[in-house]
């Protein structure tokens, strides 16, 4: 699950991470009541930044800077609303604009192929990681946690002082296992601070002093985790989500809206992304990725239709069922009772095999169902429906 | 041969009494696997599946008892790390674990503990495997198997299914199928696979099944070309629609940063020498083109 950058930094600060203060404001009123009381602080300058769960908003100019409190209102009215990748701005974060003066990426992630955590840190903050990779490789410092012991300081003194950060050791090493500790204490997948800066701050005797403070945040939460942590589902953008989302998280399938109008609805993730696949190579655009999962009765069959009867775009449906686990007599039933309370009606091609597929086929015959054998048949027949269905319509 | 499980496997089942346990428990002794003991704390001394298969407390009493050597974990994901460490900690050395849904973090230090002791983890979130004809420990249904020289690797459950089914009607057998999992954490990659059948004598072919998310079929791929130039391979990869950033099903089929697309693997496979499929029905054809009999 991802979450906003407001709430990622809300989960780095519970670490003792370095974050300068943020507001959040879904309104150009409070956005400008925000920034008035940054500058009533003695903040030459506020940010204003969308909070979307995609990346590229500064590009998208969803980022902006405003010296004044009209100037904050009006910058609000130009992002609030605006959108981004599809995605509409509903709400913005306020923060004093830091004065600047280099920037760092860190961010730790989970190393499949080590099976431990990785710390990922580079000297060119600011830009996206996958592009440094791309053309500095050299200029990315990596080190693993141990999964025992976690990341030891002497870890995360090498770090600091491969950045260049000696002047900043002490914080430096505190960010870095903050930063582990922000992963483990959320089970995130992701946590990274891009950028990691140097910001030059007036201290109370007037003099300016430089430190480190985490000026973006992002972080994702493992789904496998978040029965565990409701105070991260809590977290949970319901402005971003599809309606469907929603219902299909209630009714425990995993599903995906994709642009085409072939719906899919199949047991098991890898043949779900295949019999997409399929459908993509006989000439149709997959709808949507809809595992049911296994040993899915009548009831989920029924929740299944119904998200992908949801979608106006489809124009056929394509169950594909191995059995196993999952009874291909159940999933019958449950698609003729699907049916006959369905208040849209679009070609279905069903093909169901292995455990009880015999029942299932002797069914779904009386009641009319058209069934393909194999895969490939079943996707072809799925794209032809659909094709004949769209020229219908 | 085969490989992780055959003739000498003595399998203990970890929550036996609970619903998946006992009904994937009965398929596997209906199949012929040498189910010697179930396991569920605090059932130890019932008898279960017809009073065939005995109950204990603890892995180490089932050990001791029936010398069960291969341990089949069906405990719900909050107790399945403790699982994976109790078979560790009581000996036993090849472990498979079916729970979906175990937080990635959990097995960080549990995949290490199994690395440190000298034993094997397969899975977590897998269908197990079987060794067709001798043994089966998980959930694939047995009626997919013939017996065979072809081994079988996948990440996916039903896809594997699929996979083997049509081999089977071909008329080609296997040596082994596993399912490793697919999980971002998992205790035995594709690479780890592909090398127990390397050294298996009965394993004339290799059939890969991957799908996008990470690099680990790209790593097993550059070993294989490298030290099986010789040997018949086929691939299937799953997700060539699939968008980039959105997790399709498995904790771990996900492409982020433009890694792990399935262009990516399929290059990776088909400069290894692996002739990739387009669909899982595809896969008898192109083992019959790369040899086998």
């Amino acid at each position: 699950m991802k979450i906003q950058e407001a709430d990622a930094k809300t989960l780095l600060l519970a670490q003792g991470l370095p974050v300068p203060p943020w507001e959040v404001a879904r309104t150009v009123a409070d956005t400008r009541a925000a920034a008035d009381r940054f500058f009533a602080a003695g903040n030459e300058m506020v940010v204003i930044k969308a909070q979307v769960l995609v990346g590229g908003r500064g590009k998208a100019g969803g980022v902006k800077l405003a010296r004044s409190a009209a100037e904050a209102e009006a910058v609000a009215g130009a992002i609030l609303g605006m959108s981004i990748k599809g995605i509409t701005v509903r709400k913005v974060l306020v923060a004093p604009a830091a004065d600047i003066v280099r920037e760092f990426y860190l961010s730790a992630v989970l190393d499949r192929s080590a099976r431990r955590i990785l710390l990922m840190a580079s000297a060119e903050g600011g830009v996206e990681i996958e592009q440094v990779a791309v053309d500095h490789p050299e200029a990315i410092v990596t080190l693993h946690a141990d999964p025992a012991l976690g990341l030891m300081d002497w870890q995360a003194r090498a770090l600091a002082f491969r950045l260049g950060l000696g002047a900043h050791l002490r914080q430096a090493v505190g960010i870095a296992k903050g930063v582990v500790r922000t992963m483990l204490a959320n089970d995130a997948d992701l946590v990274e601070i891009n950028p990691l800066a140097i910001v030059r701050e007036r201290a109370a005797d007037g003099s300016t002093v430089e430190r480190l403070a985490a000026l973006d945040a992002k972080v994702t939460i493992d789904d496998s985790a978040l029965a565990r942590h409701p105070e991260l589902e809590a977290m949970r953008d319901l402005d971003e989500e599809d309606p469907t989302d929603l219902e299909a998280r209630a009714a425990g399938i995993s599903f995906i809206k994709l642009d085409g109008t072939i719906g899919c609805m199949v047991n098991g993730a890898g043949l779900a992304m295949t019999t997409m696949d399929l459908v993509k190579r006989a000439g149709g655009e997959p709808a949507n990725f809809l595992d049911i999962g296994g040993g899915a009765r009548a009831d989920k069959v029924a929740a299944a239709t119904r998200l992908i009867l949801a979608d106006p775009n489809v124009r056929a449906i394509l169950v594909n069922i191995f059995g196993g686990i999952t009874r291909g007599d159940e999933v019958a039933r449950g698609l003729i009772e699907a049916r006959s309370v369905q208040e849209r009606s679009v070609p279905m091609v069903v093909r169901i095999v292995g455990t009880n597929a015999e029942e299932a086929q002797r069914l779904l015959r009386a009641a009319n169902f058209q069934t393909a054998v194999s895969l490939d048949e079943a996707a072809r027949k799925a794209v032809a429906a659909a094709g004949s269905a769209g020229a219908a319509a | 041969m085969s490989i992780l499980i055959g003739r000498d496997t003595r399998l203990v089942v970890q929550g036996i009494t609970g619903r998946e346990g006992e009904f994937h428990s009965r398929a596997m002794l209906e199949y012929g696997t040498p189910l010697v003991a179930g396991m569920t704390p605090g059932k130890g001394g019932q008898r279960v599946l017809d009073n065939r298969v005995p109950v204990f407390n603890t892995v180490a009493e089932a050990v001791a008892e029936t010398g069960a050597n291969t341990s089949c974990i069906f405990v719900p994901a909050a107790g399945a790390p403790d699982a994976v460490l109790e078979a560790v900690g009581s000996g036993i050395r090849t472990i498979f674990c079916i729970t979906e849904g175990i937080p990635a973090l959990d097995m960080v230090p549990v995949v290490e503990e199994v690395r440190r002791a000298g034993a094997r983890l397969i899975g977590p979130n897998c269908p197990g495997a079987t060794s067709p004809g001798r043994a089966k420990v998980g959930i694939i249904p047995g009626s997919v198997h013939r017996e065979g020289r072809v081994g079988v690797v996948s990440r996916s459950g039903t896809l594997t299914y699929e996979a083997v089914q049509a081999m089977t009607d071909a008329g080609i057998g296997q040596s082994t199928c596993v399912g490793i999992g697919g999980d971002p954490i998992i205790g035995t990659t594709f690479l780890d696979v592909l090398q127990l059948f390397a050294a298996d004598d009965e394993t004339e072919a290799l059939v890969l099944i991957g799908e996008i998310g990470g690099s680990a079929e790209e790593e097993a791929a550059a070993w294989a070309g490298q030290h099986l130039p010789d040997r018949p391979k086929v691939a299937f990869i799953a997700g060539r629609t699939a968008p980039e950033g959105r997790r399709m099903g498995h904790a771990g089929a996900i492409i982020s940063g433009g890694r792990g697309t399935a262009q990516s693997k399929v290059d990776a496979l088909e400069a290894a020498g692996f002739r990739v499929a387009g669909s899982p029905t595809e896969i008898p054809a192109l083992l019959r083109q790369a040899g086998v009999a």
